[in-house]
C-alpha cells in the first residue's frame, strides 16, 4: 500500500517535470515575441526591443532560463531588481509583479467557485441519478432525464445570464454574482458566489445525474444486489446499502479528477461572472504572451490534476476492499 | 389432475400437511418491446419437506424464471403472473410485496450460480451472512455474528472466526459457494432453491458442495428446489425430476422414473448428449439438433417439435396441438407424466432401440 502511494508520487512528480518542460519549450517554440507586445502599438525600435528582452531575460538560452525558473519555484531568485522569493513562479513580464501575489489572488476565486458548485452537483446531481434510476420508467425518472437533457445542452453563459436577468435584476431575488474575499465577510462571500453556483451546480448536475443514473442502473441488475432480495432485505436497504455503495465508486472517480481539472481554471464561468479567476487569468497570459504566468497556471493545474488522481487513488483502496489486496 | 398436486415418488403417510411448496399451473408472462415472453406456460408440481427437486431444461427453458416467481425475485410491474405457489400453504402470487419479503430469506431462501458475483464484493462474508439473520431477527450485532461464524464452520469453512473477516475475493470458488450456502441457511429455511449452484465451480468442488447440501438438507429437513442442466447432478441428488422445455413440463417424474424409464425424446435428448462411463465407448453422442426456442414464438403443438426426431411418427399431432400431461397407461409408474403424441407402445421402442445403447451418463 505504502510503496503504492511512494510510486504514485514519483510518478507524480515526473509527470510535473514534463509538462514543465513541454510548456517551456512549446512557448519558444512558436513564434513568441513578449517585448514587441511590450513595446506598444508603436513600432519598436531594435534597442528599446533588445533592452526589454534583456530585462525579461529573454535573451539567455532557453535551458538556462528554464534552469533558473526552476531553481526559483525551489529557492527564490532575483530578477531584475525584483527580489522573488521561493517558491517563485517569476514575475509578470507586464507588471512587474511575482507570478505568485497574482495567482494568490485568481485562486481563491476559482476555488470558491469550483467547490460551493460541486456541493451542489454531487448533492442534486447523484441524487437525482439514483432516484431516477430506482424508480425507472416513472414520471420521476422521465422528468429527471428531461432536467439532464435540458442542462446538459445548455452553455454556462447562456444559463448564467439567464439567471442573472431574471433573478439578480428582475426578481431581485439574489445578490449580483461577485468575489469577495471570504475572510472579510463570508456571508457576502456566499451571496456573491451564489448565480456562478447555482449556474455550474445545475449545468455539472445534469451530466452527474446521468452518470449515477447509469451506475445505478448497473448495479442494481447485478447479481450480488439479488441475492440482497433474496434475503429478504427491505426497499431502503438494498438500495442504499447494497446497490448504492457499489454505484458510488465510479462517481467519486469522475468527481475527484473534474475537480482537479476544475481548479486549474474555469474559463467560461470566470468570464461569464467577470471573475479574475485562474482561467480567465491564463486566457489573459496567453493573449499577451506572459510566459511566467502560463508556466505558473499550466504547472498548478497539473499540480491539481496529479493531486486529485492520488486522492482518487486513496478513496478507491478505502471504498473496494479488492483495490487494498493488489 | 390429482397426480400433478403431489409429488411423483409420493409423500410418506407421516406428513399430512403435505408438500411445502406446490406449484399449480403456473404461468408467467413478460411483456418486451418484441411481444409477450411467455416465460413459464402453466407448470405444475410439488415438493415435500426433506425431499429435492430437480428441474432440468436448457437454458431459456423457463427453469430459472419458476424459481425466481417463487421468491417474488422477479420484476412485479413487467410480469404477469397466474396460477398458485404456495409455500407452506401460503399462496406467494396473492400476497403483497412486503409480505413476500418477510417470508424471504426467512422460510424460503436461494443460492444462485455464480457465487463471486452473488456476493457483494465490499463487504465481508461474515457481516453479508450476519445481515441475512439480523434482517429476521431482533438480535444485536455480535449475536448475529456469532451466527455467522457458526454458520461458516457448519458448512465446513475452516478457521471460521478467521474467514467472517475476509472479503469474497479472498475466498476459492467453492469456499464462495460455501458461504452462500451458509447464508441461504442462516435462518433454517423450510424451502432452499438452489438455480444452478455447482456449474461455476470444478468438478472435483461440485461433488463436495452437493455432497454439503444433501448433509444439510437431511439435518434442516427442508424442501430443496435444484435448478440444473447438468443430469449427473439429478441423478446424485433428485428424489423428484421435472423436466422443462419452452416453459411447459415435457416430462415429470421420480427420479429413478425420468432417468431409467425416459419417455420424451426432448429427455431423451438430454440424456444422450452426456457421455456415460458404462456405456458403449464407441457409440457416438446424439445430441438435440436446432436450439430452444424464443419464448415470444413458442413452435405450435408440441413446441419441441421442430427439433424432434420422432415428430409426426405416428402422423399424429404433432405440430398443432399442445399435448397434454398425461399418466402412462401401460407401464405401472405412478406419478411419472409426460406430454408426447407419440403413443407409448412406439415411444418404448424407440427407447430400447435407438436411446437406451447411447450410454447416458446414469
Amino acid at each position: 500500500m505504502l510503496r503504492f502511494f511512494i510510486r504514485r508520487a514519483l510518478l507524480a512528480v515526473l509527470t510535473l517535470i514534463a509538462i514543465s518542460i513541454t510548456t517551456f519549450a512549446l512557448f519558444f517554440a512558436g513564434p513568441a515575441d513578449p517585448a514587441s507586445i511590450m513595446c506598444g502599438t508603436k513600432i519598436c525600435d531594435q534597442r528599446t526591443h533588445d533592452r526589454i528582452n534583456q530585462v525579461l531575460e529573454l535573451d539567455k538560452p532557453i535551458t538556462t532560463q528554464y534552469v533558473q525558473y526552476m531553481k526559483g519555484i525551489f529557492v527564490g531568485r532575483q530578477i531584475g531588481d525584483i527580489e522573488c522569493p521561493a517558491p517563485c513562479l517569476g514575475v509578470s513580464f507586464r507588471t512587474r509583479e511575482p507570478v505568485l501575489n497574482i495567482l494568490g489572488r485568481a485562486a481563491p476565486v476559482t476555488i470558491s467557485i469550483v467547490l460551493g458548485a460541486a456541493v451542489i452537483y454531487l448533492i442534486v446531481g447523484v441524487s437525482l441519478g439514483m432516484l431516477s434510476a430506482i424508480r425507472r420508467g416513472t414520471i420521476l425518472d422521465r422528468i429527471a432525464v428531461g432536467f439532464s437533457l435540458t442542462f446538459a445542452s445548455m452553455q454556462i453563459f447562456f444559463l448564467g445570464l439567464l439567471l442573472v436577468y431574471i433573478f439578480v435584476y428582475g426578481l431581485g431575488l439574489l445578490p449580483r454574482p461577485a468575489y469577495y474575499p471570504i475572510s472579510e465577510d463570508p456571508l457576502k462571500w456566499a451571496g456573491g458566489m451564489l448565480v456562478p453556483w447555482i449556474t455550474l451546480g445545475l449545468i455539472n448536475s445534469a451530466s452527474y445525474a446521468r452518470f449515477s443514473r447509469a451506475q445505478m442502473l448497473e448495479t442494481l441488475s447485478e447479481d450480488y444486489v439479488r441475492t440482497a432480495w433474496a434475503k429478504g432485505a427491505s426497499r431502503r436497504r438494498v438500495h442504499l446499502k447494497h446497490a448504492f455503495r457499489a454505484a458510488v465508486t465510479p462517481i467519486v472517480t469522475l468527481a475527484g479528477i473534474d475537480l482537479g481539472l476544475q481548479i486549474g481554471g474555469l474559463v467560461i464561468t470566470e468570464s461569464t461572472f467577470s471573475m479574475l479567476g485562474m482561467g480567465r487569468q491564463a486566457v489573459l497570459a496567453v493573449l499577451n504572451l506572459n510566459l511566467p504566468i502560463i508556466m505558473a497556471t499550466v504547472l498548478i493545474s497539473a499540480v491539481a490534476v496529479v493531486i486529485a488522481n492520488v486522492v482518487v487513488d486513496m478513496l478507491y483502496a478505502v471504498i473496494d476492499p479488492r483495490v487494498r489486496l493488489s | 389432475m390429482v397426480h400433478r398436486m403431489t409429488s411423483p415418488s409420493g409423500a410418506p403417510a407421516s406428513t399430512a400437511t403435505g408438500p411445502y411448496l406446490q406449484v399449480n399451473d403456473l404461468k408467467v408472462r413478460f411483456t418486451t418491446e418484441d411481444g409477450v415472453v411467455k416465460a413459464v406456460d402453466g407448470v405444475s408440481f410439488a415438493v415435500e419437506r426433506g425431499r429435492t427437486l430437480g428441474i432440468v431444461g436448457e437454458s431459456g427453458s423457463g427453469k430459472s424464471v419458476t424459481s425466481l416467481t417463487v421468491m417474488g425475485l422477479h420484476n412485479r410491474k413487467r410480469t404477469q403472473i397466474t396460477g398458485q405457489i404456495l409455500v407452506g400453504g401460503r399462496n406467494i402470487t396473492a400476497m403483497t410485496d412486503d409480505q413476500i419479503r418477510r417470508l424471504r430469506g426467512r422460510d424460503m431462501a436461494m443460492i444462485f450460480q455464480d457465487p463471486l458475483s452473488a456476493l457483494h464484493p465490499f463487504y465481508k462474508i461474515g457481516g453479508q451472512i450476519s445481515e441475512a439473520y439480523r434482517i429476521h431477527h431482533k438480535v444485536p450485532k455480535s449475536i448475529a455474528k456469532t451466527r455467522a461464524i457458526e454458520m461458516l464452520d457448519r458448512v465446513g469453512i475452516p478457521q471460521p472466526q478467521k474467514r467472517a473477516e475476509q472479503y469474497p475475493h479472498e475466498f476459492s470458488g467453492g469456499m464462495r459457494q460455501r458461504a452462500m450456502i451458509a447464508m441461504a441457511l442462516v435462518n433454517n429455511p423450510d424451502l432452499l432453491i438452489a438455480d444452478e449452484p455447482t456449474t461455476a465451480l470444478d468438478v472435483t468442488v461440485q461433488a463436495q458442495i452437493l455432497d454439503l447440501l444433501e448433509d444439510l438438507q437431511r439435518e434442516f429437513n427442508s424442501a430443496v428446489v435444484l435448478i440444473t442442466h447438468d443430469l449427473g447432478v439429478i441423478s446424485q441428488v433428485a428424489d423428484d425430476v421435472l423436466v422443462m422445455y419452452a416453459g411447459r413440463v415435457a416430462e415429470y417424474g421420480s427420479a429413478e422414473q425420468v432417468l431409467r424409464a425416459p419417455q420424451h425424446p426432448y429427455t431423451w435428448g438430454l440424456l444422450a448428449s452426456v457421455p456415460s462411463l458404462h456405456g458403449n465407448a464407441d457409440e457416438d453422442l446424439l445430441p438435440i439438433k436446432g436450439n430452444p426456442p424464443s419464448l415470444i414464438n413458442v413452435p405450435s403443438g408440441c413446441a419441441f417439435h421442430p427439433r424432434c426426431r420422432y415428430a409426426m411418427l405416428n402422423g399424429g399431432p404433432c405440430d398443432i396441438e399442445v399435448p397434454e400431461l398425461l399418466r402412462l397407461s401401460l407401464s405401472d409408474e405412478p406419478g411419472h407424466v409426460v406430454a408426447c403424441h407419440l403413443p407409448e407402445r412406439q415411444r418404448k421402442t424407440v427407447y430400447e432401440q435407438e436411446i437406451a445403447s447411447v450410454g447416458v451418463a446414469i
